[in-house]
């Protein structure tokens, strides 16, 4: 891709983005590259998404956002993950995504529910503020039923602590 | 010169007791002595005398050998150091037992009743006093059941000398996790309070979680995600028969606890937009909200044995901490208030012990806050990921989830602490242990 589509790409997620900052549209070094495929299959006069996008796209490919311990902040490198699936929402008014809230294995299963649910929340709230309708997000918590990994330390726990994007209908 | 002789024999036979039973009951039975048992009491019970019929499949001595030295009130004299086996008060010889340092003597038979019917009598005998303190014969029961009677009688005679009802003949529900991934089955079991005779009660696909008895124990609420998000369950665990009494579409359906008069479910409902504690009226269905927060987790109720109140885990205040409210609601106070963070209460049933999983840094332990001591907390586990504390009926005892390797598994420890046990139940994951209430006969 070159720079001018860069920073028109930039440009048009931040419109669509209202906590876009700066350092969140900032390419990712472990991003796999854009697809230029993907962009192009976009309708060139109004720059939506379509339902196979959701396959191609580099960016909505990524459907897991990470949180540090104990909390439910996006982080700056998510936030652009969250902008295109807002985007994917408000152009595919038919969509629907259901949000798994989930945490590290320290604490309690039914406390940690609860903070899987907080988490869940907090990029449902960041999706309807970037533009995607809260009907479209049903949020449930996993707490730390669904763990990807089992081990006692921090790199498992930080793979543990998520909300994973499954969408329901595309 | 013979009676030198016989004397001669004893010394030695008690001296070879003392130094072997060390070892021995460390690799017979896997209990953990933490601390020294000063303040427990020598007993023996004595192997029971078979009076006609063949072997039973059950030692019945050894079953309330192991409930003694479990509760960390006893402990039970070795088996490899009995060295007469008197089988009536008549038998026994108080010098013999008083030289073992023994405390408590328990002597008894089993008779064959026909039709696979046994029946089993016992003694309890004060050795220094060389009194009779409880002699007793049992129902005739199944063969099958001497692991209840055997229950029973250890409950008879740790209420005569403690004065407390025993809770050794009381049943345990957990729930397991066998396989990895999406091939895991979850279960929810149900077992004697030594972990014999596990039950399936329900088995799922998704995770389950959260089992609470009924008072009358009868039934056994529980969390289920099998339809996808989690919902609360009531399951009569003779007939299996289920219902289906929280699914809000919306959040989570959590946390089941029943009232002390088993009219009511207090649960965590999320539907309104944020998780807080509502009572159930399990007649008429209809929900009260105690909890009224819009921002923090309000979670895992626990009622005060008389009912009026309502412990719960709250984040408030930032990290989660216990608080108490009025079961009709209104405000809340916070109780705990040493260690980074409080979770998971339980309360025993004269309301003065209450448990909790305490976090400090990554390592998360059982304490007990004992309000009649002014809040003071004593740790009795190690951690480092120890969680869901269970008080046995009784409170003598609790039941608490650990983690082997990455593997889960249940202890049981005494209130005090001082003895520890790992209940050996299943392959895979043990986990989410309840204590139920006393049985009834």
């Amino acid at each position: 891709m070159n720079k001018t589509a860069q920073i028109a790409l930039v440009a048009l997620l931040c419109v669509s983005a209202a906590a876009c900052t700066k350092k969140a549209v900032k390419p990712m070094a472990e991003q796999a590259p854009v697809d230029q495929g993907a962009m192009t299959s976009n309708d060139t006069s109004t720059g939506k998404y379509k339902q196979g996008d959701l396959e191609t796209d580099a960016c909505l490919r990524q459907r897991v956002v990470y949180f540090d311990f104990n909390q439910t902040e996006i982080k700056p490198e998510f936030q652009q993950i969250v902008a295109c699936h807002a985007k994917y929402l408000q152009d595919r008014p038919t969509s629907q995504m259901r949000l798994e809230g989930n945490t590290d294995e320290r604490g309690t299963r039914e406390y940690n529910l609860g903070l899987g649910e907080r988490r869940g929340k907090a990029v449902s709230d960041a999706l309807t503020a970037a533009g995607g309708s809260a009907s479209q997000i049903n949020v449930i918590s996993n707490g730390k039923e669904k763990p990807v990994c089992r081990e006692h330390n921090e790199d498992c726990w930080s793979k543990n602590r998520r909300v994973e994007i499954v969408y329901t209908a595309e | 010169m013979q009676k030198l002789t016989q004397t001669l024999v004893l010394v030695l036979a008690v001296l070879l007791a003392l130094i072997t039973l060390p070892a021995s009951a460390q690799s017979s039975l896997n209990i953990q002595i933490v601390k020294g048992t000063l303040s427990s009491t020598p007993i023996t019970v004595v192997p029971f005398a078979l009076q006609g019929g063949s072997p039973p499949p059950t030692d019945v001595a050894d079953v309330i050998h192991n409930d003694f030295n479990r509760s960390g009130k006893f402990r039970a004299l070795d088996k490899s150091s009995i060295v007469e086996l008197p089988s009536q008060g008549s038998d026994i010889k108080f010098d013999t037992w008083r030289l073992l340092k023994q405390d408590y003597i328990v002597v008894g038979r089993i008779k064959d009743a026909g039709n696979g019917m046994v029946q089993v009598e016992y003694e309890l005998w004060d050795v220094n006093k060389q009194q009779s303190l409880l002699s007793q014969a049992m129902q005739p029961a199944p063969v099958g059941d001497l692991r209840n009677v055997a229950h029973q009688i250890a409950d008879a005679i740790y209420q005569k000398i403690t004065g407390v009802r025993g809770a050794f003949w009381t049943r345990i529900a957990y729930i397991t996790a066998v396989g990895l991934g999406n091939n895991t089955t979850y279960s929810l079991l149900v077992a004697d309070s030594d972990g014999f005779n596990p039950q399936v009660v329900a088995r799922s696909k998704e995770s389950l979680l959260s089992p609470a008895w009924s008072p009358d124990g009868k039934k056994i609420a529980y969390v289920s995600f099998e339809s996808g998000n989690s919902n609360i369950y009531v399951q009569d665990i003779t007939t299996g028969s289920r219902q289906l009494v929280e699914s809000h579409p919306k959040g989570i359906n959590g946390a089941p606890a029943w009232s002390p008069d088993g009219s009511k479910l207090a649960v965590a409902l999320s539907f309104s937009g944020n998780l807080n504690i509502y009572v159930l009226n399990m007649a008429s269905r209809q929900e009260t909200r105690v909890t009224s927060d819009n921002l923090s987790i309000n979670t895992q109720p626990v009622w005060s044995p008389d009912g009026q109140s309502i412990y719960f885990t709250s984040d408030r205040s930032g990290r989660p901490q216990i608080y108490q409210t009025s079961a009709s609601g209104g405000g809340a106070t916070r109780i705990s208030f040493q260690g980074q963070n409080n979770q998971n209460v339980a309360v025993g049933y004269d309301g003065k012990q209450i448990a909790m999983v305490q976090g400090n840094g990554n390592v998360y332990r059982i304490a007990i806050m004992d309000q009649s001591l002014g809040g003071q907390v004593r740790f009795v586990s190690p951690g480092p990921y120890d969680e869901s504390p269970s008080f046995a009926p009784n409170a003598s005892m609790l039941l608490y989830a650990a983690t082997d390797g990455t593997r889960g598994v249940l202890y049981s420890v005494s209130a005090d602490g001082n003895v520890r046990q790992r209940l050996v139940l299943s392959d895979g994951d043990v986990r989410e242990p309840s204590w139920g209430p006393y049985r009834e006969r």
